[in-house]
């Protein structure tokens, strides 16, 4: 079982470097297709680097549904 | 540079026989790791892994259908839990189903871009993302000489071939920057199960149609497969590989 709290903090780190953020945003705010970067080529730097990051494989449903910050660590949640 | 793929993991579809069969071999006679993946019962593919086993890498397989894309994500899954790489993926599984125009029911049309097409989409998908995440990454698309020229009663595996096509270049385009380098074959008439319901006129004619005289054979394809996969064609994406004898058709 992964810490909830440690694990959101780890997406939200992976966030800011994959989407290039600013430091202090507030990750809740995150969303697809609408946050500056998070496009689909910004979605599938974002995916690659959560998936090195929790070593695990999303399945291209995952990737899909994943358009929110909370939607990320739910999923990053089911899948380590 | 050489062709040495020690380390290396490749996933080869339609792996228990033919084209696919011949492709892993290779793969793992040059020592990278192999996943076969087929439709196959167990005993076929377990025959298979015992006729691939031949270098110094593991030969591991699954069974499924490659048109599901569970198929596609239990593959690199197991790419990845296994090994935790993916250099190359060989989407070589497919159907041959001849029929000429008005005679070709939607289930054998269903079936055939599913198996040809969906699951090369599939693989492809699943496998790109971890072929991204290391060193480089070679995706081997079989296609056809009927993708790229067309045949009289072959409509259907015509379009099927071609979508293969358009597939790989695409791919090519998206992947190059990742370092992932995406490219087709397109055999000619070869020595497979495949042909065997030809009848004798056809047989000949189309082996009179080969300006090498002579039919291909497996291990024709599979070579070129090995030059794809290796870093001997380290600066090669984007492209259609004829491997047809200079067939005319």
């Amino acid at each position: 079982m992964t810490d909830l709290t440690s694990l959101t903090m780890r997406v939200r780190a992976i966030f800011i470097e994959a989407l290039q953020l600013d430091d202090g945003i507030d990750a809740r705010t995150l969303r697809y297709n609408e946050t500056d970067g998070w496009d689909s080529v910004g979605h599938m730097t974002l995916v690659a680097a959560l998936e090195t990051e929790f070593d695990c494989m999303f399945e291209t449903d995952d990737i899909l549904d994943m358009s929110n910050f909370d939607k990320a660590v739910d999923t990053v949640r089911a899948r380590t | 540079m050489s062709l040495d793929l020690a380390g290396r993991v490749a996933i080869v579809t339609g792996a228990s026989r033919g084209i696919g069969l011949g492709i892993a071999h290779v793969l793992a006679a040059h020592d990278a790791h192999v996943i076969l993946v087929a439709r196959g019962a167990g005993d076929t593919l377990e025959q298979a892994e015992q006729q691939v086993r031949s270098g110094s890498g593991r030969v591991l397989s699954l069974a499924g259908d490659v048109s599901d894309s569970a198929t596609a994500a239990a593959a690199t899954r197991l790419a990845h839990r296994e090994f935790k790489r993916l250099d190359v993926l060989v989407n070589n599984a497919g159907v041959l189903e001849d029929g000429l125009i008005g005679m070709i029911s939607e289930s054998r049309i269903r079936n055939t871009l599913a198996v040809n097409v969906a699951a090369v989409l599939h693989f492809t998908q699943a496998g790109a993302r971890l072929m991204a995440s290391g060193p480089s990454g070679s995706i081997v698309n079989v296609s056809s000489i009927i993708g790229t020229h067309g045949s009289t009663g072959q409509m259907l595996y015509a379009a099927s071939k071609a979508a293969v096509i358009g597939a790989t270049r695409s791919a090519a385009k998206e992947l190059a920057p990742k370092g992932v380098r995406v490219n087709a074959l397109a055999p000619g008439y070869i020595d497979t199960a495949m042909i065997s319901a030809l009848s004798p006129a056809i047989h000949q004619q189309r082996l009179d149609s080969i300006g090498m005289q002579r039919i291909g054979t497996v291990a024709d394809v599979a070579d070129v497969a090995l030059f794809l996969a290796s870093d001997l064609s380290r600066y090669v994406t984007g492209q259609v590989i004829g491997v047809d004898g200079a067939m005319l058709i």
